[in-house]
């Protein structure tokens, strides 16, 4: 029951918002994205108490389409779930002071896309899964081409149309299965055994879907635009948790349904996943625009997941869920301190910035924490993901894992980099009118260097939570 | 059975209507309530499931369903469109007249268990278009578009007679259910024949390449008979096609003859359809190509036969008649046919925006709307029938190209600033829309709602 309220508080919320007036709206997505929280935090500890089963909650839908309204959650999929309802009370709390024009449908968008991502990682019906899979897209979809910035039209609808073809082709894939087993039910997915020959297509059908989504080198050409063009907020929604449900579709749906595929091509998407890894760093070291340079080392940070999710082994998995939630966290956590630049400033170049470190310690001092942390030093939440995925690269293929690590030390290189010319440096004009952090913005970054001080000194309640999910591996090694 | 004895007989009665009614607005509630009597009637039928009329009609419960739909859907179109007919000519009751004329053609071609009761359906469908389309008599296009319907569509009814004439030297039968083309060899008049028919339904679907007369004649005829023709009576015809291939050339090996054929007019259609409409500048003329569009992924369950493709038939036909016909109705509101003519919509007008939105996103095929079942059973009809896959790769990425000239729409009304010229919208006109938006929606909820019936 609680999983379905998990999805059910922020729809409701939602629609309502999209009737009220004024800073209605506004108040109703902070309670309500609250509300979803404290859901969260009590499934986890039911999830503790008594266990994934107690989760589930199945509702007969329709017979004739062998679909059901049927959703649970595991491990990894609570796991994302408590990063998406951190996160939007965070964004919610970081925006509050901002106004937006049409203010409720803005918070009614954002919250149906929580609504949508949260269906994601709790449907465990193929179709169902389908559903939400294009529900979380387009309320994005309006986000970005209402609030975003001069290209927006054009470059949502470029993002849109990408995501959009994978995932028709990820619907044939799924007609096809569903053709032989007669059921959209994951259990009798996952348990259908099919020829090489189908899996080694029917792979691609799946994989062009989440390699858009994550996205994987060279599916990837959508994003950096369209975080740049789209509103802050909308960005912290895209890159904190949109892009963990192509990493997710591939963990919960890809290789568990078709592991002989999966396994067949491992080493193609491996050698995609890390040229991403170098060519995005590169990228992100030569960009001045702050937004394209977190977009870019975003795409370096998600192929370094990709990679360790082909590696085939249970160490590699466990780094990867790991990760996902806390390079959600970060990233967002960079993102909130963009969107306060940015707010403030009013820019987004680089070379324009400096000295801010003189005019806003506490916001520098967030600041340098959250790039230490993306940069996965250890001791914060970054680390453990990373340590485990380089392990699991390295029993897979030693050279892999050299190259994949070479894009640690660029991402260090641009990190700092970054922190450099934001913060250190002469002040000009224009960073000396900089404001230091207001109550709910200092309150947004505590929360999150809370969260990655203690999960980088001890991680042990994230790896517990993901030790069950990988029972299945067995089959695909 | 009921169903077509009621609205021929409500075709004649408006007919007589004109006569003594001079108010325009009650005209078009006669029509309502003869739309809702007759709807009743039809229902009836149920309990007549089974029963066959001198070997000419056969009544199934598939046929009451589709006819609901139809009627249904006539009944939104008059809700919506009814009082635009006014602007068209003098003749309003003779509007309403044919429109039901065409119903009682579409209820024959969802019953006819014989082929000569096919041709009548078709003709009857056929000949009150050619008058509708030519209703703006002082307008040049209107009497092009009427000419050149009428001068296609004749030559395909005679391609269509050839074929039946073909058929019957070949089987020496009439009735479907003794044509029996699958038992032995197949005779080379019949072969003729089935490609003849073919050929002559794809002309009444407007599927590629039979298609070069529909972007001119939507275009050109008045937006408002546009909005049937391209709807309830594109439904229409396929029920016939799918009626006639599922029934009398199905069975055997016989459908190897013509499924490949049904298969490349699909990917044609599919093809032609989507990427002229990509380069259309007015959403009238959009509407046209989308609909040839939209006639592709039909013909999927055409060339699918098994029980998803009867399903998914009936579902696409409420879907995309629903929607258009919401769609056509809201740009009936509008003064400019351009997608510019669109911007700023969604300032000035956010409801019809929304509705438009959400009957867009429901011809492209988006969940939670009608559209998307529609397209997942078509597409999952075909995967059953195995060797399509091809054909079903096709289809969604065309479906990923109808999403620019669809969304485009979506674009102008949201992104974009504008003051859109938007002629009055009355309290029931929304009220219509918003029931429009709800059986789509309901519809992509829960597609059983309609199909508990079949």
């Amino acid at each position: 029951m609680l999983t379905v309220l998990l999805i059910l508080i922020p729809l409701v919320a939602g629609l309502i918002s999209f009737g009220l007036k004024g800073s209605g709206a506004r108040a109703l997505a902070l309670i309500a994205s609250i509300a979803t929280l404290a859901v969260g935090i009590g499934a986890w500890c039911q999830f503790r108490l008594q266990g994934a089963e107690s989760l589930q909650f199945t509702a007969a839908r329709i017979p004739q389409l062998g679909s059901q309204f049927n959703v649970g959650l595991d491990g990894m999929g609570l796991m994302l779930c408590l990063l998406t309802t951190i996160s939007f009370p965070l964004i919610f709390i970081t925006i509050y002071s901002r106004q937006y024009e049409q203010q409720n449908a803005f918070y009614g968008l954002m919250l149906l896309s929580q609504a949508g991502l949260i269906g994601v990682f709790t449907a465990y019906d193929a179709l169902l899964f389908y559903v939400f899979w294009e529900l979380a897209l387009i309320p994005v979809y309006f986000l970005c081409s209402m609030w975003g910035g001069e290209k927006r039209i054009a470059v949502t609808f470029k993002f849109f149309l990408y995501t959009f073809i994978g995932s028709l082709l990820m619907l044939v894939g799924l007609i096809y299965i569903y053709n032989q087993t007669h059921s959209f039910e994951w259990s009798v997915f996952t348990s259908l055994s099919m020829g090489q020959d189908e899996q080694s297509w029917l792979f691609w059908l799946f994989f062009v879907a989440f390699a858009i989504k994550m996205p994987v080198f060279p599916f990837h050409t959508w994003q950096p635009d369209t975080y740049e063009q789209s509103p802050t907020p909308v960005t912290m929604v895209l890159s904190g948790i949109m892009v963990k449900m192509g990493l997710f579709g591939v963990v919960r749906w890809l290789l568990p349904v078709l592991p002989q595929g999966a396994y067949m091509w491992s080493e193609v998407v491996m050698v995609l996943s890390i040229i991403g890894i170098i060519y995005a760093s590169c990228i992100a070291m030569l960009q001045q625009d702050i937004k394209k340079l977190i977009a870019y080392s975003s795409i370096a940070h998600i192929g370094l997941m990709a990679a360790a999710i082909f590696a085939n082994n249970e160490q590699s998995l466990r780094g990867v869920q790991v990760q996902m939630f806390n390079h959600g966290i970060n990233i967002i956590g960079l993102w909130i301190i963009v969107e306060i630049i940015q707010q403030r400033l009013n820019i987004k170049n680089l070379n324009e910035m400096g000295g801010i470190a003189s005019v806003a310690p506490r916001m520098a001092i967030f600041l340098v924490i959250i790039s230490l942390a993306n940069i996965a030093l250890p001791l914060t939440n970054g680390f453990i993901g990373e340590f485990l995925m380089f392990s699991g690269l390295f029993q897979y293929n030693v050279w892999f894992a050299a190259v994949a690590g070479l894009g640690i030390i660029l991402s260090a290189i641009y990190t700092l980099n970054m922190i450099q010319k934001v913060i250190f440096g002469e002040a000009n004009s224009l960073t000396n009118t900089f404001t230091d952090l207001k109550a709910g913005e200092t309150f947004s970054l505590s929360v999150i260097v809370a969260i990655i001080l203690v999960l980088g000194v001890y991680p042990k309640p994230m790896l517990e939570l993901v030790s069950q999910t990988t029972a299945w591996l067995d089959k695909v090694i | 059975m009921n169903a077509l004895i009621s609205s021929a007989l409500f075709g004649v009665f408006l007919m007589f209507v004109g006569l003594f009614v001079k108010n325009k607005q009650s005209i078009k509630y006669f029509a309502m309530a003869g739309a809702i009597i007759a709807f009743g009637f039809n229902l009836l039928d149920f309990a007549n499931v089974g029963e066959v009329l001198y070997g000419m009609i056969e009544v199934s419960r598939f046929s009451v369903v589709f006819n609901a739909v139809a009627i249904g859907a006539t009944f939104l179109y008059f809700l919506l469109c009814g009082s635009s007919f006014a602007k068209v000519g003098e003749h309003v009751a003779d509007y309403f007249a044919l429109t039901f004329f065409i119903l009682s053609g579409i209820t024959l071609a969802s019953t006819f268990s014989n082929l000569l009761m096919l041709f009548l359906a078709i003709e009857i469908i056929s000949i009150p278009q050619y008058i509708l389309a030519g209703a703006d008599k002082r307008n040049q296009k209107s009497n092009e578009a009427s000419l050149k319907y009428f001068l296609m569509g004749s030559f395909s009814t005679g391609i269509l007679l050839m074929g039946i004439a073909l058929i019957y030297g070949a089987s020496g039968s009439f009735n479907l259910a003794e044509i029996g083309l699958g038992t032995s060899e197949l005779h080379p008049l019949a072969l003729c024949g089935i490609l003849l028919m073919a050929f002559a339904l794809s002309f009444k679907v407007s599927a590629a390449p039979f298609h070069f007369w529909t972007p001119d004649v939507y275009d050109g005829s008045p937006t408002v008979f546009t909005a049937y023709m391209a709807t309830v009576v594109k439904a229409g015809s396929f029920i016939a096609f799918a009626r006639l291939f599922h029934t009398a050339f199905a069975g055997g090996t016989i459908s190897q003859h013509w499924a490949l054929i049904i298969a490349i007019i699909t990917a044609l259609t599919l093809l032609v359809g989507n990427i002229t409409a990509v380069f259309q500048q007015s959403v009238k003329r959009m509407l046209a190509y989308s609909s040839i569009a939209q006639a592709g992924f039909m013909l999927f369950a055409i060339v699918a036969m098994n029980q998803a493709a009867t399903e998914g038939i009936v579902l696409y036909a409420a879907a995309y008649s629903v929607a258009s016909i919401g769609i056509f109705a809201v740009l009936l509101k509008l003064q400019d046919y351009t997608f510019d003519g669109f911007n700023g919509l969604a300032k000035s007008h956010p409801l019809l925006a929304f509705v438009t939105t959400v009957f867009l996103l429901s011809l492209a095929g988006i969940p939670l709307t009608a559209g998307f079942f529609a397209k997942y059973f078509v597409l999952s009809a075909a995967v059953q029938q195995g060797g399509l896959l091809w054909l079903v790769i096709l289809a969604v990425l065309c479906a990923a190209i109808s999403v620019y000239y669809y969304f485009r729409v979506i674009t102008a009304m949201y992104f974009k600033a504008g003051t859109p010229q938007v002629a009055e919208v009355s309290g029931g006109f929304k009220a219509a829309l918003v029931l429009a938006v709800i059986v789509v929606i309901v519809l992509g909820v829960y597609p059983n709602a309609l199909f508990c019936w079949l």
